[in-house]
């Protein structure tokens, strides 16, 4: 089975074809996506203005980590929940659309730098250069995920 | 000048017409316009939170007021200037969206919100700068700005769908709350 077939019976799926052929289904999903990306936001920014030296400086890089931290898998949980629904509608398309490949390559690498990467560094304590370019990779990354995302819609 | 004229006005101005044909450009806007929820929205869920006593309960309000608050200005600024252009590519359609004008009216609700909030619940904060959990006036506070942001948000990207449009058929309601002319459908 290709990764093509693949998309075609998860387009197929129950899930679907339920916001397929609802109207406002897929509307209300990108409404909720964008609060996600809201709540998102927030909580990198203000850990990532930390690190950059450029947010609240009477706590430490690693309080504001922990402190966003649920805030974080909250956004992350609201994220995934409208997104999967909204890529199942039309897998077929996402396969053949260049921006949802960028997105989820971003994506991937982002999940994986923030709780693999960034999150242990700040933990075991880093100098101040060294928590500016985590702060500056971190929004990178998730910027490009955002507007790769938005993309998707255009291209 | 009604409003509607002005907005048939600056629709047919070059730059408007430039705007709204361009390949790039409009997108690029669009996305800019999406995107500054990042920075935006992000940090006043953040203020809001901890209003709520939800997050950063140990950083005091006014640390947070005067780190945060100027990126959620930047962010405000690129809103607006995006946001404009938006409209400014698309006069008639905007002005006459149901869905914009929703957004209007919980902009101004959050702006309102935001001017009580400096100029009356803020008055005694030096008495509470450092609570866990704020008094009840900067929680509801809170708790309205969440909620007429979300709107914002919510109606801002509805604007997109056309079910109510003027150019379809629509109740008598909605052709009047949208505030779209006969004259202007039939042509």
């Amino acid at each position: 089975m290709s990764l093509l077939d693949l998309f075609e019976s998860l387009e197929q799926s129950g899930i679907g074809l339920l916001v397929r052929e609802s109207l406002w289904l897929f509307p209300a999903l990108e409404a909720v996506h964008l609060l996600g990306l809201s709540l998102l936001g927030g909580s990198l920014l203000l850990v990532d203005l930390r690190l950059l030296g450029l947010g609240v400086r009477s706590r430490t890089s690693e309080q504001m980590m922990v402190a966003a931290k649920p805030w974080l898998l909250i956004s992350l949980l609201i994220l995934i929940g409208t997104g999967v629904p909204l890529f199942l509608s039309e897998a077929v398309k996402c396969y053949y659309n260049y921006s949802f490949w960028v997105k989820m390559s971003a994506l991937a690498i982002g999940l994986l730098y923030t709780f693999l990467i960034k999150h242990p560094v700040i933990r075991r304590g880093a100098v101040p250069t060294v928590r500016a370019g985590l702060g500056i990779l971190s929004l990178g990354v998730w910027l490009t995920v955002a507007g790769a995302g938005r993309w998707i819609g255009f291209s | 000048m009604t409003l509607l004229s002005f907005c048939q006005w600056l629709a047919s101005t070059k730059w408007s017409i430039a705007l709204h044909e361009s390949f790039y450009m409009y997108p690029l806007i669009e996305s800019t316009h999406v995107v500054a929820l990042f920075l935006f929205a992000g940090t006043i869920a953040m203020v809001d939170l901890r209003l709520l006593g939800a997050v950063f309960r140990e950083v005091p309000i006014s640390e947070i007021n005067a780190r945060i608050l100027p990126w959620t200005v930047a962010g405000a600024v690129i809103m607006v200037s995006t946001g404009i252009l938006l409209f400014y590519a698309i006069p008639v359609r905007t002005y006459q969206s149901l869905w914009f004008r929703f957004k209007v009216v919980f902009l101004l609700v959050a702006a309102i919100n935001v001017w009580i909030f400096h100029r009356r619940v803020q008055k005694n904060r030096a008495d509470w700068d450092s609570d866990r959990r704020p008094p009840f006036a900067a929680r509801v506070s809170a708790l309205i700005s969440l909620s007429m942001w979300a709107g914002v948000i919510v109606f801002g990207r509805m604007i997109a769908y056309n079910w109510f449009d003027c150019d379809r058929p629509q109740s008598d309601f909605v052709y009047w709350l949208s505030g779209c002319v006969v004259e202007l459908v039939d042509a």
